[in-house]
């Protein structure tokens, strides 16, 4: 699904902050993507979501090399990546289920016929109620839970979420990581950036961990 | 350890129970009960400095009219002039000691009205050829005390033009001192006065409208910065170039739409303004002079029509950049080839 070879990324003419990373996500797998703050997790998530180039090596998406795919072929491949912000990016002006509705929106799907999808998703993830307020109105779980919908609703083939729990409290991020298990069980592969030992020790799943730019993978 | 996999229980407590697309449970179907949209496009329209661009686009509109209202004026009166002109000839004859001049005139009427395409002479007795001398001799002067020539205007048919070179010839030996005048100089001159009017008026119109484009997209550029999280956000959910630009266009469309009908009207009001005044002063000294350069001052159906043209044009012109502009900035967004 997503893999990659001998990557390396430095911002600039600085040091690396990523070298010789190989490893793959396999389709239908569970990981959870860790290491202190500032070890490179979200540089990673960046580079596996295509939004940077890798100064060296190389990265293959869904087949194909990262590098030769077409930009007209690049929105078809980000439909199959579903994404989690670490700060959410929900647009402030529309509602919570238009902001869910969002990735539907965009593949030209008429309102009618996934109204209902998001309506149940949104219920799912506790925001029945508040569908119809704009994000600023929303606690930071809400907005976390509003950025989980919008990246679950067209079931994506791999998960990307940055610290999705970063800004809940734990009875809430056990239940955030209950939905992306629910996911993960439902076909899709999941990679969870965090530094939550807590969160990590209540799923048995592979880990990526990162440490001054280098990765050590516990299967 | 999690074990099973349990969904995520709402802090509001929603029911929830299995299957539906993304593997999560179906809810109870219930109407919601507030609206769920908030009616506001994706591309919000109070980033985009919509008054200011509305305002040059107006103003942008407003000289494209005008110049081309002018153009269309001056290439009518430069038609009228030249086909007026080429509508009529002269002949002179200089008065000689050897020439009897009635004679003389009646021997060339007779020349010219024998060709074809001649409808009619008519000679300018002394009087009136006195009033045409009037503004550089003065009034009260009698010709027959200085050698002035006489002249004939010679009306055509306009169906066929006279053999203009035969008609100089026969005159000229038949005709002592006479002389052709087919205004051919003036006409030139005319109409390449009239061609370089046109150029210049193009000219500035091509101008005002590349103004426009510019002005478009920088404003286009504005928005963007101004929208950048939402168009990553949209790039990210797997929005194409397509959508995203539509986005942009659909607005920019209607600014363009609302800036250029306000200028292209501001434009129309003002050639009828021009022309009813015109037509109120006639008589007077500003009025003749103005229509000595623009005849009648009446702008064509075709001058108004063009206005009209130039106001989806510019609307056009707007949502077109704008969308060309957007189209740039996500593919560049979107490549990731190096």
């Amino acid at each position: 699904m997503i893999k990659f070879e001998n990557v390396g990324l430095r911002y600039g003419l600085g040091r690396e902050v990523l070298s010789d990373l190989s490893f793959q996500i396999a389709p239908q797998s569970f990981q959870f993507l860790t290491g202190p703050s500032g070890a490179g997790k979200t540089s990673l998530l960046r580079l596996m979501l295509m939004s940077i180039r890798p100064t060296r090596g190389l990265i293959r998406v869904f087949g194909r090399e990262a590098s030769t795919i077409e930009p007209c072929q690049m929105p078809v491949i980000r439909r199959k990546i579903g994404v989690v912000f670490q700060d959410f990016r929900l647009l402030n002006h529309l509602t919570t289920y238009e902001n869910v509705a969002l990735p539907l929106q965009v593949r030209g799907h008429m309102e009618t016929s996934y109204r209902r999808d998001v309506i149940d998703l949104l219920d799912w993830v506790g925001l029945g109620e508040r569908m119809h307020v704009l994000p600023p109105v929303l606690s930071g779980g809400e907005k976390q839970r509003a950025a989980i919908a919008r990246a679950l609703i067209d079931q994506p083939d791999i998960l990307l979420a940055d610290e999705p729990t970063g800004n809940v409290d734990p009875p809430l991020a056990r239940r955030l990581l209950r939905l992306f298990i629910e996911l993960h069980r439902s076909g899709t592969s999941v990679v969870i950036a965090t530094h939550d030992l807590t969160l990590m020790d209540q799923f048995d799943a592979r880990r990526l961990v990162l440490n001054s730019g280098r990765l050590q993978i516990y299967d | 350890m999690i074990e099973s996999g349990t969904p995520a229980e709402p802090d509001n407590k929603a029911k929830t129970d299995n299957g539906n697309k993304a593997g999560k449970p179906a809810s109870p179907r219930r109407k919601p009960s507030r609206k769920l949209r908030s009616g506001r496009s994706i591309v919000p329209r109070e980033t985009i400095a919509g008054t200011t661009l509305i305002f040059v686009i107006a103003i942008m509109t407003f000289l494209a009219c005008i110049t081309l209202g002018a153009v269309s004026m001056v290439n009518n009166s430069a038609d009228r002039w030249r086909s007026d002109i080429s509508r009529e000839v002269t002949v002179q004859i200089r008065p000689t000691d050897s020439v009897d001049m009635e004679s003389a005139i009646r021997q060339a009427t007779q020349v010219i009205l024998g060709f074809d395409g001649v409808s009619r002479v008519t000679v300018l007795n002394p009087a009136e050829t006195a009033r045409l001398l009037e503004p550089w001799l003065g009034s009260g002067l009698d010709l027959e005390e200085l050698p002035v020539p006489r002249l004939m205007t010679v009306a055509l048919t306009g169906d066929t033009e006279p053999d203009f070179s035969a008609m100089r010839e026969k005159l000229e030996a038949e005709v002592p001192g006479s002389s052709l005048d087919d205004h051919r100089a003036w006409v030139e001159r005319l109409t390449t006065m009239a061609m370089t009017m046109v150029a210049v008026g193009t000219g500035i119109f091509l101008l005002v409208m590349a103004a426009t484009i510019t002005t478009v997209i920088f404003a286009t550029r504005g928005a963007m910065a101004g929208n950048r999280d939402v168009v990553e956000v949209l790039h990210f959910v797997g929005a194409d170039s397509g959508f995203i630009s539509s986005q942009f266009q659909r607005h920019f469309l209607l600014l363009g739409l609302k800036g250029a009908a306000a200028g292209a009207a501001g434009a129309i009001l003002l050639f009828i303004i021009l022309s009813i005044w015109t037509s109120a002063s006639l008589a007077t000294p500003e009025g003749d002079q103005i229509s000595a350069l623009f005849g009648t001052f009446t702008l064509s159906w075709g001058g108004y029509a063009g206005m009209v043209i130039v106001l989806f044009l510019v609307a056009g012109l707007t949502a077109f950049t704008s969308r060309w502009t957007v189209h740039r900035q996500v593919n560049t967004l979107q490549n990731y080839r190096k």
